[in-house]
């Protein structure tokens, strides 16, 4: 196995430049054209591919932890005439689908990073399109809080995808339209439908952008903005030092890739990997100033970036594994201890990223298109943090066996503070019916056997130990034999039980819709839109609506 | 032609009588279009007489009416080539069909920005033109400066008739946009290149008109074979006009030429401009200047533009009916491109390169010309000669924007093109001498120290004839 690796660093950053001055940071994109993640296209017009915005993450990620001092982040570009292009379309059209699913996964995931960034880190963003902004540039520049479009008669915003590929905007742009920018839908049924987008005050009058500045005044005027937001920004717990987080690298040993807390194990022949996540060894921190100086070291920020690296790995590079088997293996109580730490301390800053940090691995899981089997066995360690991975399987297996008995036990942590992408904690989205059954399993802070478990609902099975290795190796077989794609959308659809969320619209569209025409032959066939940009023939339509 | 409404506010031969909508609405626009024309049109002699032609009709012979008319007095109008009875599309992907005399809607946002990029020269020409009358050489050429003019005013007057007659509210938005933008302007610049830079010299000015107007003809010709009637039809008779534009513009650096000839002859050794005229490799590096901006315009090497436009049998190619194939499918163009740091020969899908076969077109005409130009120096038995510099060379749209190359076309390195930049292109050091020479000449039938009058003038009328009653 070759995993792919995440890891950026500013220092060589490809295609952005990223500056701090005081409270304020610039982000510039300034793609290099020859520098595709893969070889085989170039990076026209600032347009972008995964190594593109691999960086963007490393960027957010980095002012989250290491400038804990920005209030103000301004997101703009250098090219003369052009903010960003979007997603490189000669990238897309020579992508499989699993791939071109997965890479607009993790480009929602980074946006919607971005906008978390913005409202739990009292950080404003401000798009500074400094020209065109097409397709996935203006979904970047709409996933900032407020932007600024210069008015020079000739940059726009738009989304060309549907009149010109017959593909829909990927990262979330749709649904940002009417629900976070409240575009009128017939309005955005227009803007969507015109390649060309709208220019200045066209886009300022239909919502489209927050200001227009003329081409001498741009500069200026942002910069006045930016100033404006320093000055106006609330006092914030989030101050300097920061902290620098260290490359996420595994080992690999044939079909394994280990972290330090984190182990993924492959088994190719039956398309089953094993997820295992291990609890602290050793002291951990016990309140935000030890946290600050151990840094990435600390468990509990180290096991949730190898937890995402792994999870990156499998939806990248393991495209055939379609079971993950999750389990964990420790000390239950070194693991309470360090919740203990997160919700005693929540106010430290620090300790406040950590916590948005696990959150946001975990709902990198829950968005994960494979199915998650948790299997909780003697030596595991399912308590309070870890617990979530339970509650975020499709099915947990709980060994019941009175000579090894197995515990799992709940924290603060599970009531609320790990958040689902529709906001509610697992536990809450479990018990959607029965919301005092919530209650009831967050009343109980001691250790939890498997048949009290059983009994509060906290696991699906609870296999004694004669039945145990027979039910869990039928349940894993039969689930690998079974239709990949139904199974998707089957646990994608029993996942997100309850209310929606601007997150779990975008990714629901994304899956069902974006994925949907992706495979369809008006935008991919041979005589499909996207197959042919940029090509001599011009695309066939099968006219029938579905 | 008896269709021709010469004597209504607005001439045409497009019957604006009968469509009452189209002529408000055109009338609506007539007013801001004078404004512009008064503020950002010529800088003198607005109310002068000039010895100007009008189109009057379409006809081949007999188009022309020439007379003097103050200039804001100047009867813009609308005119369309002849229709022909049951013209077909003759290339790309609807070849054979009857031509479009609507829009079709699934065309009409490119064909939109077709028209709106072609119609922003227009006017930005004219801005651009603005004060060199106070500088000109002679009467005869203050006259074609005017000409030309106000006959890019009635080119934007064509290009707008269009906007307003197809394409609804955001075609009349359009149409005010282009009396917004301003050549040069840093809020609102002109939307090409070529047309933002400053053209304040007569060099220039010939220059422009003989390489950045010779794009325009291009681009009108390969229009003028539109699948949609009516741009085909403006496009015809827009053509018609232009090759004044590029006389003006070929024959006055020819004339500049002959006159560095002639005091190269006279004072061997010497240098050109202590002779007080325009020594070769100014013009070359003037030459350099606007040929590469005008490369330019005809868009990227590689591009799925000219795909769409062609396949949509929207835009064909130069003379298209004289090829043998109407498609341009199945076939390929090779394209050099820079890769991996070299030059390369890229295998190019023709429908994709087209902007490079019309280049292709463009740069043959251009030749045509500097061999002309050249003729005027073995006339006199000089060894100098002027050269088309490579298509490579300062390039700032396509292929070749990113790397830098020398006149001949060779990869060199940005500090390589810094440290030649003076002896490529004009310095200030340059354009401040020529500045200096461009000395007014308002004389009947006298002409400037740094060129030569032409042989004949206009109309039949002798040089010495007062083509601007400055008096």
């Amino acid at each position: 196995m070759e995993p792919i690796d995440f890891n950026r660093h500013p220092s060589s950053y490809l295609h952005w430049k990223l500056s701090v001055d005081g409270a304020i940071a610039r982000l510039v994109m300034e793609v290099q054209e020859e520098k595709p993640w893969r070889p085989g296209y170039p990076l026209k017009l600032n347009s972008y591919d995964l190594g593109v915005d691999m960086e963007l993450a490393d960027v957010v990620q980095r002012l989250r932890f290491e400038h804990p001092d920005v209030r103000a982040l301004v997101v703009t570009s250098t090219r003369d005439k052009i903010f960003c292009a979007g997603a490189n379309i000669y990238m897309l059209q020579s992508s499989s689908h699993p791939f071109k699913v997965n890479f607009c996964k993790y480009t929602n995931e980074t946006r919607i990073g971005l906008e978390e960034f913005a409202r739990e880190s009292g950080v404003r963003t401000l798009a500074a399109l400094n020209g065109t902004a097409s397709g996935g540039g203006y979904e970047l520049a709409i996933a900032c809080d407020e932007i600024h479009l210069i008015d020079d008669g000739s940059s726009a915003v738009s989304f060309p995808e549907t009149p010109l590929l017959a593909v829909l905007p990927g990262t979330g742009g749709l649904t940002r339209l009417v629900d976070k920018r409240k575009i009128r839908r017939d309005v955005a049924d227009v803007f969507c439908t015109v390649a060309e987008g709208f220019r200045g005050a066209k886009a300022l009058k239909t919502g489209l952008v927050d200001a227009v500045h003329s081409r001498s005044r741009f500069e200026a005027k942002v910069q006045e903005r930016l100033q404006q937001i320093v000055a106006a920004a609330p006092k914030s717990a989030r101050h300097g030092p920061g902290v620098v987080l260290p490359p996420v690298r595994p080992t690999v040993d044939g079909d394994t890739l280990r972290y330090e807390h984190v182990t993924l194990e492959v088994s190719p022949k039956t398309r089953v990997a094993t997820l295992t996540v291990r609890a602290p060894k050793g002291p951990q921190p016990k309140d935000g100033a030890e946290l600050l100086a151990a840094g990435g070291n600390a468990w509990a920020i180290a096991f949730a970036r190898q937890l995402d690296d792994a999870l990156l790995q499998l939806r990248f590079v393991l495209d055939t594994v379609g079971l993950v088997l999750l389990k964990t293996e420790g000390d239950a109580a070194a693991v309470l201890a360090v919740d203990e730490m997160l919700a005693k301390h929540a106010d430290h800053w620090l300790v406040k990223e950590t916590t948005l940090l696990i959150g946001r691995v975990l709902r990198r899981l829950d968005l994960t298109g494979r199915s998650f089997f948790a299997l909780i066995e003697p030596g595991s360690c399912f308590a309070g943090t870890l617990l979530e991975l339970a509650l975020a399987a499709d099915r947990s297996y709980m060994l019941n066996d009175p000579q090894r008995p197995v515990h799992l036990q709940l924290s603060a942590m599970n009531a609320g503070k790990l958040p689902m992408p529709h906001g509610l904690s697992r536990l809450d989205c479990r018990f959607l019916g029965a919301p005092q059954k919530a209650k009831e399993a967050l009343a109980v802070r001691e250790p939890i056997d498997a048949e009290q478990a059983e009994e509060l609902a906290l696991v699906t099975f609870a296999p004694d130990e004669i039945d145990w290795d027979d039910e869990v190796r039928v349940a894993i077989e039969e689930r690998a034999a079974m239709s990949p794609d139904a199974l998707t959308g089957m646990e994608a659809s029993l996942r997100f039980a309850g209310p929606e969320s601007m997150e779990t619209k975008i990714f629901g569209r994304l899956s069902a819709w974006q994925n949907w025409i992706f495979t369809r032959p008006n935008s991919t066939g041979d005589e499909g839109a996207l197959s042919l940009y940029g090509r001599p023939e011009r695309p066939v339509f099968d006219y029938r609506r579905t | 032609m008896a269709d021709v409404d010469r004597f209504s506010r607005i001439p045409n031969n497009v019957h604006l009588n009968d469509d009452k909508r189209l002529q408000r609405a055109l009338e609506a626009w007539q007013p801001a279009y004078l404004e512009w024309w008064k503020e950002m049109g010529p800088a003198m002699a607005q109310e002068k007489d000039v010895y100007l032609r009008t189109a009057t009709s379409v006809d081949a012979d007999g188009w022309a009416h020439f007379d003097y008319v103050k200039m804001p007095e100047y009867r813009w109008g609308i005119f369309l080539a002849e229709q022909a009875g049951d013209r077909k599309i003759h290339f790309g992907d609807n070849i054979g069909q009857p031509v479009f005399n609507e829009v079709p809607g699934e065309y009409r946002n490119i064909l939109r920005r077709i028209i709106v990029t072609q119609a922003d020269t227009e006017p930005a020409s004219v801005e651009q033109q603005r004060r060199l009358a106070f500088t000109a050489p002679s009467l005869l050429d203050m006259r074609n400066l005017f000409q030309v003019n106000v006959e890019e005013g009635r080119h934007l007057w064509a290009m707008v008739y269009l906007l307003h007659a197809f394409f609804g509210k955001d075609g009349r938005e359009e149409a005010d946009e282009l009396l917004r933008r301003r050549s040069g302007d840093p809020d609102k610049p002109r939307i090409l290149g070529a047309f933002n830079q400053p053209c304040n010299d007569w060099i220039s000015f010939y220059a422009f008109t003989m390489f950045t107007d010779r794009d325009g003809k291009y681009q009108l010709a390969s229009l003028a074979e539109s699948g949609f009637d009516p741009l085909a039809r403006t496009c015809r008779f827009m053509l018609t006009e232009e090759a004044h534009h590029l006389s003006v513009g070929e024959t006055g650096l020819m004339r500049v030429v002959r006159r560095t000839a002639e005091l190269m002859k006279a004072n061997p050794g010497k240098d050109v401009r202590s002779l007080g005229g325009v020594d070769l490799a100014t013009i070359q590096r003037v030459i350099n200047f606007w040929y590469t901006y005008s490369l330019d315009l005809f868009g990227g090497e590689i591009s799925s533009n000219s795909a769409d436009f062609f396949a949509a049998s929207l835009k064909g190619r130069y003379q298209e009916e004289r090829r043998d194939e109407h498609t341009a499918m199945n076939q390929v163009k090779i394209v050099p491109v820079v890769e991996n740091g070299r030059l390369t020969n890229k295998e190019v899908p023709l429908r994709n390169a087209l902007n490079e076969v019309l280049r292709d077109d463009y740069v043959e005409d251009c030749e045509r010309a500097v061999r002309r130009w050249n003729h005027e120096l073995e006339k006199l038995g000089l060894e100098e000669r002027l050269v088309l510099p490579s298509r490579r060379f300062h390039r700032h749209q396509g292929e070749y924007a990113r790397n830098c190359f020398d006149p001949t076309g060779n990869l060199i390195t940005p500090a390589e093109f810094e440290a030649n930049r003076a002896k490529w292109l004009p310095s200030e050091a340059d354009m401040a001498y020529l500045r200096s020479i461009m000395q007014p000449v308002h004389g009947i039938g006298q002409i400037a120290h740094w060129t030569s009058a032409p042989a004949r003038g206009v109309d039949s009328k002798p040089f010495d004839f007062e083509y601007v009653r400055l008096g």
